[in-house]
């Protein structure tokens, strides 16, 4: 009989690079980086860990990304990758070994050298990359990542009624409140406030998508080190434990089906439902207290926003006619790091690093004071990361809710 | 009886206008515009359109394909049998492809060929396709003259709107204008010698010919296609036969320029435009020598006045609004080296799948009727495995259900428009539209499907389907 992962891994450590263009460091380094800020921060060494995962989209030599630079000893070691959403797919597999007791402490690091490239956007985001779209050389064919996003965005805009203006408007105020967090976090790429008129008349990038909308190209990396529950006082009091643990991969019939409108994710409800049971969370804008989610644009935050059920469907316009109620000590704070959107997006990193910003918040101990949450809705502290890989109409979606024992 | 069942052309969306060359390189403008192929159309490209434009609702049952074209896309490899699969002809027959090369006569030889298969009883149907997109140099004569464009013929023995009456034609080893393999623009002499020994020579020979041979005179004709290396030659030409001008069908030099191989055949296509049921038309062909043909138009002529043809294609455009633009389009200047990694293909990929993308067939379900592209071989609504028909989707108009406009995209053209379409009668696209005004796309904007070379990686034309907005409406009105 299946069980619920509910408190049964232990977060005992985690660490974080500095995100940004990483000019002086490469992939090992960005590894070396997170991992040993990962160890200090749960006391351990490279021999203490039995087993070890890397999400990395990218490099993609396998294990040797993370036993290479961390002298690992001869140990099980395994990439996985589901594009955007690799990080947190590096954790799911990480708490599964642990829970099966195959391990007992175990290393996940999420990482990504975006900018050795030589140009702005993704490296290789051409249409033989990924997924069923593999080796095929016409279908599919220049349709960047914003664009997919943008597809959404005009779908929304039109099922909604909002003249593309007013649906830029919406989105601004995503990017704004995104932009003054990043101002506000050190290990942060985007530390730059932005106005709403910075954002309207920005440079367009995919209409009706502008420069503001869309995430930087960053390099970054972070880790995580775990247990199972029983197992953390030993490292830690302030340890933080999985609630839940969703995942959905869905058929991807998007671009197939006409009955879909690009306005919903069905693969990031199937997993918030899974994380929400297991948790059992029954209300969750009254229930979480933190939410970090997937915002490689803004409308991806609006649509996520909405799938994950913190929002009805079509709503967020009206229920953030004030924007404040997404901020730190909001009705519902969503990406108060800043998001992948200023925080950064090197691919491979951005799941483990939605739940650093998670560990560090509910242990108190957020980057710069001024974005410590104090007021909690329970005792349990439950914040929720959000990551997927795809595009809409074909994603792999992981939702973890995490939160004290 | 032997003749043109049904006729199709096809012009570029784009013009230049001669005034903006005048502009760019100084001197009197000419009049005024041609036809410039968008950045991802080429001579196999126009000619697929004409081809469809000919087709109409036609079944694909023609026993062959002939292509032909001064500027294949390919120096070898034969086009002919890429454009037959575009069109979707079956391959599990007998069908004779085949491409005629390397001569501005190329077409009405391939059109003398056909009607030979035709009357020899060899073919039932067979289908004369012509397309050109000649590069001129920049700032030359050609540059202003050069236009690009299709036209496609469906010959055969019944429901004939055109009967093939005679043909006489002579060879000439005289050199008019020349390629060798490795020249990039064509290459000529004093073009006085040219003329006086070349075209005015040769061209009327042939049309004496044929007069002499089946016992014709001038008065017997109504109408007079006529090529001529330009319109100066053509009025001298018109004035050397001795025909009244009114029964001389315009050259479509002022509004669509020479269009090598294709300029003849679209010229009849014009003609037969405006042609009556009775009406008797000479066209005659030249370069390597010349084609003269008797032609006379039959009542099946009003069954094919719904085709584009010249017209409607001339009535429907888009101005370049700069040389730049064209620049871009040929690729005629060294650019800015592309730091983004090149395009790739895999023509294992390209072969495999070819049926979902040249000749852009969906699967539609045989237990729940939904139509998917590409094709699932397990059906996304009810899961059914492997219970699908093909069906063709290259014919289908569709609607806009959502689009973005990529300002960064690695293409020629931007915005690159991609947009998701829906099918009429089922099945979803995501395409990038060509042919259109950035300004004008909406959600609900009617598209139909039109053959492309998306980009050439791996040294492969990789051809599929793009939406474009509908050209022409129904009922001639232009989209």
């Amino acid at each position: 009989m299946a069980e619920s992962i509910k408190d049964k891994v232990a977060i005992v450590g985690m660490g974080c690079t500095q995100f940004g263009e990483r000019w002086d460091v490469g992939l090992e380094d960005l590894v070396i980086e997170a991992a040993y800020e990962a160890y200090e921060d749960a006391g351990v060494e490279s021999k203490d860990i039995e087993a070890a995962w890397v999400g990395v989209m990218y490099n993609t030599t396998a294990a040797g990304t993370l036993a290479s630079p961390l002298k690992l000893g001869s140990i099980p070691c395994t990439r996985v990758e589901n594009a955007c959403g690799t990080g947190q797919e590096a954790l799911r597999n990480a708490c599964y070994g642990l829970i099966a007791k195959a391990f007992d402490l175990v290393l996940v690091v999420g990482v990504e050298k975006m900018k050795d490239v030589g140009f702005g956007g993704l490296a290789g985001s051409g249409p033989t990359l990924s997924g069923t779209e593999a080796w095929r050389p016409v279908y599919f064919y220049g349709v960047s990542p914003p664009t997919r996003y943008a597809l959404a965005a005009t779908s929304y805009f039109a099922k909604y009624g909002l003249t593309p203006e007013e649906g830029k408007r919406v989105l601004a105020k995503i990017s704004v409140k995104s932009h003054y967090y990043g101002a506000r976090n050190p290990k942060a790429h985007l530390k730059r406030e932005v106005t709403e008129e910075q954002v309207m008349k920005a440079p367009m990038i995919s209409w009706p998508l502008g420069l503001y909308d869309c995430c930087g190209v960053t390099d970054g990396a972070s880790a995580a080190v775990l247990c199972r529950t029983e197992d953390a006082k030993a490292f830690r009091d302030d340890y933080v434990v999985f609630k839940g643990f969703g995942a959905a991969s869905g058929p991807g019939m998007g671009k197939v089906l006409t009955d879909y409108d690009f306005t919903w994710w069905d693969e990031t409800e199937g997993a918030v439902r899974q994380a929400y049971e297991q948790a059992g969370i029954k209300n969750p804008r009254k229930e979480i207290d933190l939410v970090e989610l997937h915002d490689c644009f803004s409308i991806a935050e609006l649509i996520a926003t909405e799938s994950l059920f913190l929002c009805e469907r079509g709503k967020y316009k009206e229920q953030m006619s004030d924007i404040d109620a997404y901020h730190l000590e909001g009705v519902m704070p969503v990406n108060v790091s800043g998001g992948l959107k200023s925080f950064g997006h090197p691919i491979g990193a951005s799941g483990c690093r939605e739940t650093y910003e998670n560990y560090k918040q509910i242990q108190g101990k957020a980057q710069d004071p001024s974005r410590q949450k104090k007021k909690w809705k329970t005792d349990q502290r439950l914040a929720l990361a959000h990551n997927q890989g795809g595009h809409p109409g074909k994603f792999a979606c992981n939702v973890t809710v995490i939160g004290l024992p | 009886m032997v003749g043109i069942i049904s006729y199709g052309a096809y012009i570029p969306v784009y013009r230049l206008s001669r005034e903006l060359l005048a502009q760019v390189w100084g001197g009197a403008a000419r009049k005024g515009e041609k036809a410039v192929a968008n950045f991802d159309e080429d001579a196999i490209t126009m000619a697929v359109e004409a081809c469809s434009d000919a087709l109409g609702e036609v079944e694909r049952n023609a026993d062959g394909l002939y292509f032909a074209s001064t500027t294949p896309p390919y120096r070898e490899k034969q086009c002919a049998s890429i454009i037959a699969a575009a069109l979707d002809f079956p391959v599990d027959r007998e069908f004779f492809s085949a491409d005629f090369n390397n001569s501005l006569r190329a077409a009405t030889s391939a059109l003398k060929a056909g009607f030979d298969a035709v009357k020899s009883g060899m073919a039932r149907k067979v289908i004369i396709a012509t397309a050109d997109c000649r590069l001129p140099a920049p700032h030359s004569g050609s540059e202003t003259l050069f236009g690009d464009g299709a036209s496609a013929f469906i010959l055969g023995d019944t429901d004939v709107a055109v009967e093939i009456e005679g043909i006489y034609t002579i060879y000439s080893e005289f050199m008019d204008e020349w390629r060798k393999e490795k020249d990039t623009y064509s290459l000529t002499w004093e073009n006085r010698f040219i003329f006086e020994e070349g075209y005015e020579k040769h061209f009327p020979r042939a049309i004496e010919g044929l007069m002499a041979k089946h016992g014709l005179t001038r008065e017997d004709f109504s109408k007079f296609v006529l090529y001529a290396p330009d319109a100066k030659r053509h009025a001298a030409m018109v004035k050397r036969l001795g025909l009244e001008p009114n029964k001389v069908q315009q050259p479509l030099f002022d509004q669509v320029g020479h269009t090598g191989c294709a300029l003849v055949p679209m010229m009849l296509v014009e003609a037969l435009e405006g042609a009556k049921p009775g009406d008797k038309i000479l066209m005659a062909n030249y370069s390597d020598g010349a084609d003269a043909f008797s032609l006379r138009v039959t009542e099946q002529i009003e069954n094919v006045r719904d085709r584009r043809g010249v017209k409607r294609h001339l009535d429907s455009k888009l101005m370049l609004a700069n040389y730049g633009k064209y620049l871009v389009f040929r690729d005629l200047m060294e650019w800015e080296p592309e730091r983004r990694p090149a395009d790739v293909s895999s023509l294992t990929s390209l072969w495999r799948e070819r049926n979902q993308f040249l000749r852009f067939h969906g699967g539609k379900c045989r237990s729940c009727g939904t139509v998917q592209h590409p094709i699932q071989r397990v059906c996304a609504v009810c899961q059914a495995k492997d219970d699908y028909e093909e069906v063709r989707l290259s014919d289908k108009k569709g609607t806009i259900f959502s689009f973005a406009m990529d300002e960064r995209a690695m293409v020629k053209d931007l915005p690159n428009v991609s947009c998701v379409i829906d099918f009429d009668g089922g099945g979803r696209y995501v395409g990038v539209l060509t042919d259109r005004e950035p300004e004008k796309v909406r959600t609900g904007m009617e598209v139909e499907m039109t053959l492309r070379n998306l980009h050439d990686g791996a040294g492969i034309h990789n051809y599929c389907w793009k939406p474009r907005p509908v050209r022409v409406l129904q009922g001639g009105e232009n989209g």
